[in-house]
């Protein structure tokens, strides 16, 4: 029966009213976890806070347990499920941009409204800087339409380019995510202390 | 004092956060067929912005036109309302949790100054990278990572893995 909105058991027009609420969710989640703070974001990569690692991988781990088992029980159907496209590329170059960016602004989008609400001003700025690439990219668009829409696979999930089994793959994927949540408790009691 | 200073910095444990981030994503993916995003409003905000000052600017760029309708705003779109309940969750959360305040925050080694411009350089690179990913940690790392898109791994293991590459270069601003 699942998704809901699109096989019409509740109507469009309470799309954007659901929109709002998982918002307000989305938004209290990550400032309630400390998404809000740059230097807590950042620790990540410099050993001194994993909250980033902590959230991402479990919200990962439950989300697709969580989805495919809807899908075997039968509530959601997983073929109707958007599947974020993979332009092989892209995803490379843009993730790579968006890496640098990481480090260097302490911010992702979603972080940055965050921070933004509770009156960073460093979110805000990251914010313009946000608008500002968006628009840099969409005036050299033809410049980065290669990218953009080359190297096109498909909606791909892991199945069809790996081969495997959800089922399998989701039960490693956990297991390397609860290897990763000790590993990083170790390298944490290693790493110099930085108070924030 | 001290223990009131220590408590605004009290946040959630990060498992049990990211166990409701996970439910929530699975709501999202139920009721709507598709996943959490962050990039995406700020790219409808720029469209808006494009199309009033420079309506026939914005109809000839081939990127803009493709989120312009005769019908409806560029901002009518279910990722600015999710953003719009983001901010407003955030704020709530901020609230609460005592947190709210006006500032900018940087390591003591750096000036304000500089993690302002280091911030709009950050911003810039995440939402040129967000535009030719299709998406950026929420939409394309972990809703795709939700319903394991290839292109989510690749996106997440590629943000994460250069963060960790350059994080040496940019030690100064943080550690």
């Amino acid at each position: 029966m699942g998704p809901l909105i699109p096989n019409g058991f509740i109507p469009d027009e309470w799309n954007n009213i659901i929109a709002i609420i998982i918002g307000l969710a989305f938004g209290y989640i990550l400032e309630a976890s400390g998404f809000s703070s740059s230097r807590k974001l950042a620790g990540v990569f410099y050993g001194y806070d994993f909250v980033v690692l902590k959230v991402f991988f479990t919200a990962a781990v439950i989300a697709v347990i969580g989805i495919f088992y809807l899908d075997y029980l039968g509530y959601l159907d997983f073929n109707q499920l958007y599947i974020h496209p993979t332009y092989l590329w892209g995803a490379i170059i843009g993730g790579i941009i968006m890496g640098v960016g990481f480090v260097t602004g302490g911010f992702c989008p979603g972080t940055s409204v965050c921070g933004a609400a509770i009156g960073k001003i460093d979110a805000m700025v990251f914010i313009l800087g946000i608008l500002i690439g968006v628009f840099v990219f969409s005036e050299l668009y033809t410049l980065f339409e290669p990218i953009y829409d080359g190297y096109f696979l498909g909606n791909q999930t892991l199945m069809d380019s790996l081969g495997v089994s959800p089922y399998w793959f989701i039960f490693i994927f956990t297991i390397i995510a609860l290897v990763a949540f000790f590993v990083v408790d170790q390298i944490r009691k290693k790493v110099k202390k930085v108070f924030y | 004092m001290n223990t009131e200073h220590q408590n605004r910095h009290v946040y959630w444990n990060p498992y049990f956060g990211g166990f409701l981030l996970g439910l929530l994503i699975i709501f999202t993916f139920y009721m709507t067929g598709r996943g959490l995003g962050a990039s995406g409003a700020m790219k409808s905000s720029v469209v808006a912005i494009v199309d009033k000052v420079a309506p026939t600017h914005a109809e000839n760029n081939a990127y803009y036109s493709k989120y312009i309708d005769e019908d409806k705003s560029p901002l009518n779109t279910w990722l600015v309302f999710e953003a719009i309940g983001v901010l407003l969750g955030a704020f709530i959360s901020g609230s609460l949790g005592g947190r709210i305040k006006l500032k900018v925050e940087h390591s003591p080694k750096i000036t304000s100054r500089r993690r302002l411009w280091f911030a709009l350089g950050g911003g810039v690179l995440f939402g040129l990278g967000a535009q030719i990913a299709r998406g950026c940690t929420s939409g394309a790392a972990l809703s795709g990572m939700a319903v394991l898109s290839t292109g989510g791994f690749i996106t997440m293991m590629a943000i994460f893995g250069t963060g960790y590459v350059v994080a040496y270069f940019f030690r100064k601003n943080w550690i």
